[in-house]
């Protein structure tokens, strides 16, 4: 076990379990990404991806194992604290602020480097006036760099479901994370929008120098981007490797597509 | 059923100058320069005072029935800004603000109730018991802060026990206090240095603010285990902390030691100290407080935890603490309201906080538009004047059931309201000052070209 | 509290888990003090304390059936349902004009004279519940077709406004005086009232009377609990045993998934009202018999405690619901008996806040789970 100074990954898991009552929802998981990796969790519907990524923002607690962020342990942290270290995320159903602009949405993510306190808002002092004009401008800057500053007064509610996902995108790495999580980003796209969002995310990782884990059910953008893959079922890890190691990987097709499938692969 | 077609149409004449009144007043606080600001807050003051204080042809514009209207309705504005803050803007369903309105009406009056009979205890033990709590609250907060993922319980049980020492040192810091002070008050053949009315006008105005931050402790320490409960728990448990509220005024001079409140039969010799101006200030105070506080960085994070919850944990907000505050600042006012409230009608009885009356801010706030502070003011004043004063009247003429009437016909709005506009009348509408700086407005859905465009 | 950011949230923090016993032992503390004074209470008198446990059971036998309603409802559409204490009211008021007005208890006696005195006492009262049961049914479902269903897809606050609407709407109704009108309402039984007391065996109250140290009960209490334990029996069979029972669950569990499975959801809610409601309007009429006075604002605070008991019993859970009112049932009783009356409401609230606070899924509850 290697402690913060020396240990070079960005997210280790070990033995990461989960019950829900009797239920195993995850069974001793281990993953290791290091930094700049595209990792992709791939499995079929529930799996536990899902869990994994609530346990590693700390919405749920483990049961069992352990989750080392650049070497520290989250056991116990709260999710803002978890984010607040460096770990982004989006989530399988959009959860943008619907009824705040996509500007708000931003600017929420830097709240808590906002530069000025509640009191300095009340009582609208020059500190808070600079600050909050310094927060609004990164916040276009950051905009502009998705192409997204033309629709920035307009309510998150209002924008077309493509447009959602790059605003939660957008918004989750305002926060500056290291690791930034995707469930399911391809959702509900088609080949085009597919297309896009796969540069997106090669251009965000080596803009923003991060490292990413995406769960994801579109095979192309998995096998097209992802680096390292883990496959889960039922809770376990059932595979790991390339791209092409898992597509040719027997388990996998047979967790994906059923017993017999594998043979017929 | 005689009518009176001039009565009714001057009311709807001054129920239109009052909501002209405010948009005015919004909209000159509104501009940049800070000499309109000042020039708006003045003049919004002045206007009403001229009206109140001026004969024209012979009475006021303002009787003295409408400006005891007038004072309500700035403290059920004070009282619906708080829970739209709690339950508009952040998104929490309470029914707690009339308890607070309470606790803060009675806490104050405490105070004044007794400076007016030579008694200090009152504002030195409040007073006291404020910075002592503030302190043990902070102590507590500290502490805590080198631990992780605490239970709520534990955390409640030590503020609670903090609050609980400072309260007992309160205690005897104002028979201590009192023993200095009493000679100051002299006698009532002679009075001395603190029984003037200078110093009685510094009593209540701190009696107020007091009575606010009372109730905002108390909020804190309710709110704390209470707000970690879902939305239509928290509720209820909202709901029960206004009965047990009341319940304890009921009993306040059996269970509590205040004879003086007289329990049920009610409290009364409260000095009427509550003028235009010191209601408009504690309005205006409160509305500006309030607005600062949704336009900054702050309030667009109470806005994220309406919104959802979860996004706003993963976004780095402390969902928690965001709620707390929310609440804790909205029951503030809601103590500042019953502070004034107190002091304009003299006297208070327990049947004025039951939990029915309790309904009357949220049907405000729901009515004008829950995120809407315009709304909020506007259905508030309206409230008052059209239903207290106007519907009132009207149904007085027609019978002696008219009081009764008009709860049967409140309802009936109501529904129609939640099935045509659940919005609310002003949706989330803004006038002048209260609007964002950045005029953010509300657009319809893009056209599909400009979304293929700006998602390249 | 301004929101510190994060240097020092280095995993060097203490784990709040260690602080845990400090709120266990709060609890601790206020339980045993509950504990010695009913204890104390119970030796220095004990003939008083079982008097004031039995007018207790009363009370919550009474609560539970109010409580059944509103946890019946919210288990199906999520509503807490301001409404259901009023429709409590409405059967105490139809009932009372039934007796007074149009001498329903002793029907059988007018039409059919010869008939033995048993079952007119028997049939003639029962007769008076029953139409009681169905008028607030009729109550129940009309408001919901017309005030609930509309804002089904709503905001839930919108529907919770509506409630308390027309919550208060019923209240002042009726109390209207071409309605109930707002006076106290001396309430006039359907029956005789014959009272026991237990004192070396039990014996019939005549015209002395009971000895000290006895303990009273009345045929009220017995019909209250029998009238009670059979609707908690028969609706334990509605639920587990009949089809509507099934659909009522499965609507429950999930409303669309139900409809696709080609259940009537409509019907299914309509009738949850209506049972719930029922159950309300037989409580209301027992009430009355127990505690002899009406108004129209009676349904208010038994209504409020009754929601009380089934959020202590785990809102949504049936046999929650009994529990739970027998619980608040006591802790009323005891509080009237032993502290004073005023504060029994007082008491009634903080019993709710104290489980919000230790087990806010109640007794038999499930807590609910996020999906993210």
């Amino acid at each position: 076990m290697s402690d913060a100074a020396t240990d070079r990954t960005v997210l280790r898991i070990q033995a990461l379990t989960k019950f829900f009552g009797g239920l195993r929802a995850v069974s001793d998981l281990d993953l290791t990404i290091g930094p700049g990796e595209l990792a992709g969790l791939i499995g079929p519907n529930g799996a536990g991806k899902t869990t994994v990524f609530n346990m590693i923002s700390g919405l749920y607690v483990p049961s069992g194992g352990s989750i080392l962020f650049q070497g520290i342990d989250l056991a116990g942290m709260e999710p803002f604290e978890v984010t607040r270290l460096g770990i982004g995320r989006t989530f399988q159903n959009i959860r943008l602020f619907a009824n705040l602009s996509v500007l708000d949405n931003v600017r929420i993510a830097y709240h808590p480097h906002a530069g000025y306190g509640m009191l300095d808002g009340v009582l609208r002092t020059a500190r808070f006036h600079e600050k909050e004009r310094d927060l609004t401008e990164r916040a276009r800057e950051f905009l502009a760099i998705f192409r997204l500053e033309k629709i920035q007064d307009e309510l998150a509610c209002n924008l077309p479901y493509g447009e959602q996902r790059r605003v939660e995108i957008a918004r989750a790495l305002a926060s500056s994370p290291r690791l930034l999580l995707l469930d399911e980003p391809a959702a509900g796209m088609n080949p085009a929008e597919i297309v896009t969002l796969m540069e997106l995310i090669h251009f965000i990782r080596d803009q923003f120098k991060l490292t990413i884990l995406l769960i994801e059910h579109q095979m192309r953008v998995v096998m097209g981007i992802c680096e390292q893959i883990t496959v889960m079922d039922f809770g376990q890890v059932i595979a790991r490797g390339t791209p092409k190691e898992i597509q040719t990987n027997p388990q996998v097709i047979e967790a994906y597509l059923g017993k017999g499938a594998a043979h017929a692969a | 059923m005689d009518l009176n077609v001039g009565f009714l149409f001057i009311s709807v004449l001054k129920i239109a100058a009052l909501i002209a009144w405010i948009y005015g007043l919004l909209w000159a606080l509104g501009q940049e320069s800070l000499a309109a600001k000042i020039v708006a807050v003045v003049g919004a003051f002045g206007i009403i005072q001229l009206a109140i204080s001026v004969p024209v042809g012979g009475a006021p514009l303002v009787s003295d029935f409408d400006s005891g209207l007038l004072f309500q309705a700035c403290t059920m504005a004070m009282v619906a800004l708080g829970l739209n803050l709690i339950y508009g803007f952040n998104g929490q369903f309470s029914l707690g603000q009339w308890g607070f309105y309470g606790i803060g009406a009675y806490t104050a009056a405490d105070i004044t109730f007794r400076w007016t009979n030579g008694d200090a205890k009152g504002l030195l033990v409040v007073g006291s018991v404020v910075v002592l709590g503030a302190a043990a609250i902070f102590g507590v907060y500290k502490f805590l802060r080198r631990y992780t993922g605490v239970p709520v319980l534990s955390a409640f049980t030590l503020y609670l026990v903090g609050c609980g020492v400072a309260g007992v040192l309160a205690v005897a810091i104002g028979r201590l206090g009192q023993a200095v002070l009493k000679p100051g008050f002299g006698t009532a053949t002679s009075p001395g240095v603190l029984a003037s009315p200078i110093v009685l006008q510094i009593v209540f105005f701190l009696s107020v603010l007091l009575a606010g931050a009372f109730a905002a402790g108390v909020g804190f320490l309710f709110g704390l285990p209470v707000l970690s409960l879902g939305s239509d728990y928290f509720g209820i448990a909202t709901l029960g902390f206004t009965i047990v509220v009341n319940t304890l005024m009921i009993n306040s001079d059996t269970i509590l030691p205040f004879p003086e409140m007289k329990g049920g039969r009610g409290m009364i010799g409260i000095p009427k100290l509550t003028t235009w101006f010191w209601a408009f200030l504690f309005l205006v105070a409160i509305i500006v407080v309030m607005r600062n506080l949704i336009h900054s960085s702050t309030g667009r994070t109470i806005l994220s935890v309406r919104e959802d919850e979860t996004a706003a944990k993963v976004m780095g907000i402390d969902v928690a603490a965001n709620k707390l505050l929310s609440f804790v600042v909205g029951s503030l006012f809601a103590g500042i309201g019953g502070g004034v409230y107190a002091h304009f009608i003299g006297f208070l009885s327990p049947g004025t906080f039951d939990f029915l009356v309790g309904f009357n801010p949220l049907i405000i706030v729901v009515f004008g538009g829950l995120g809407s502070m315009t709304g909020t003011l506007a259905a508030s004043f309206g409230w008052i004047f059209f239903l207290e004063g106007l519907l009132r009247v009207i149904l007085g003429q027609l019978g002696t059931e008219a009081p009764t009437w008009r709860f049967v016909l409140y309802p009936i709005a109501l529904l129609l309201l939640m099935l045509l506009r659940p919005k609310g009348l002003l949706g989330t509408v803004e006038w002048g000052f209260l609007r964002s700086p950045m005029h953010r407005r509300k657009a319809s859905p893009l056209p599909p070209e400009a979304a293929v465009e700006s998602g390249k | 509290m301004p929101i510190q950011s994060v240097p020092a949230l280095r995993g060097a923090r203490l784990p709040g888990s260690r602080l845990a016993w400090i709120g266990q032992a709060f609890l601790g503390v206020l339980a045993t003090l509950v504990l010695i004074i009913l204890v104390r209470n119970l030796i220095h008198d004990p003939a008083l304390f079982a008097q004031i446990v039995l007018s207790g059971l009363q009370l919550g036998f009474v609560y539970a059936l109010i409580a059944l309603g509103y946890t019946m409802v919210y288990g199906i559409v999520k509503l807490i349902n301001f409404a259901h204490g009023d429709v409590f009211m409405v059967g105490a008021f139809v009932s009372f004009y039934a007796v007074t007005r149009f001498q329903l208890h002793v029907w059988p006696a007018t039409v059919f004279p010869g008939l033995p005195y048993a079952f007119v006492v028997v049939i003639g009262p029962a007769t008076v519940m029953l139409l009681s049961m169905l008028v607030c049914m009729a109550l129940a479902v009309t408001i919901e077709r017309v005030a609930y269903k509309p804002l089904r897809d709503a905001p839930r606050i919108a529907a919770l406004i509506t409630a308390i609407g027309v919550s208060f709407f019923l209240e002042f109704f009726g109390a209207l005086s071409f309605v109930f009108s707002p006076r106290f309402i001396p309430y006039q039984r359907p029956f005789e009232v014959v009272t026991w007391y237990i004192k070396d065996g039990v014996h019939l109250v005549g015209s002395t009377q009971p000895p000290e140290g006895s303990i009273t009960f009345s045929n009220i209490f017995l019909i209250v609990v029998g009238a009670s334990i059979l609707t908690q029996v028969l609706l334990q069979f509605l639920v587990r045993r009949t089809k509507i029972g099934k659909a009522m669950r499965a609507v429950s569990f999930d409303k669309a998934a139900a409809r696709l499975m080609g259940i009537n959801v409509d019907q299914v809610i309509s009738f949850t009202f209506a049972v719930g409601a029922a159950f309300a309007g037989l409580g209301g009429v027992l009430y009355a018999i127990a505690y002899s006075m009406i108004w129209s604002q009676l349904g208010i605070l038994p209504g409020l405690k009754a929601f009380v008991a089934a959020v202590l019993g785990g809102i949504g859970s049936i046999p929650g619901a009994f529990v739970g009112a027998l619980i608040m049932g006591q802790a009323e009783a005891l509080t009237m008996g032993y502290i004073s009356t005023p504060m029994r409401d007082a008491v009634a609230f903080t019993i709710l806040i104290v489980v919000l606070l230790v087990r806010p899924t109640g007794i038999f509850g499930e807590p609910e789970k996020e999906k993210a």
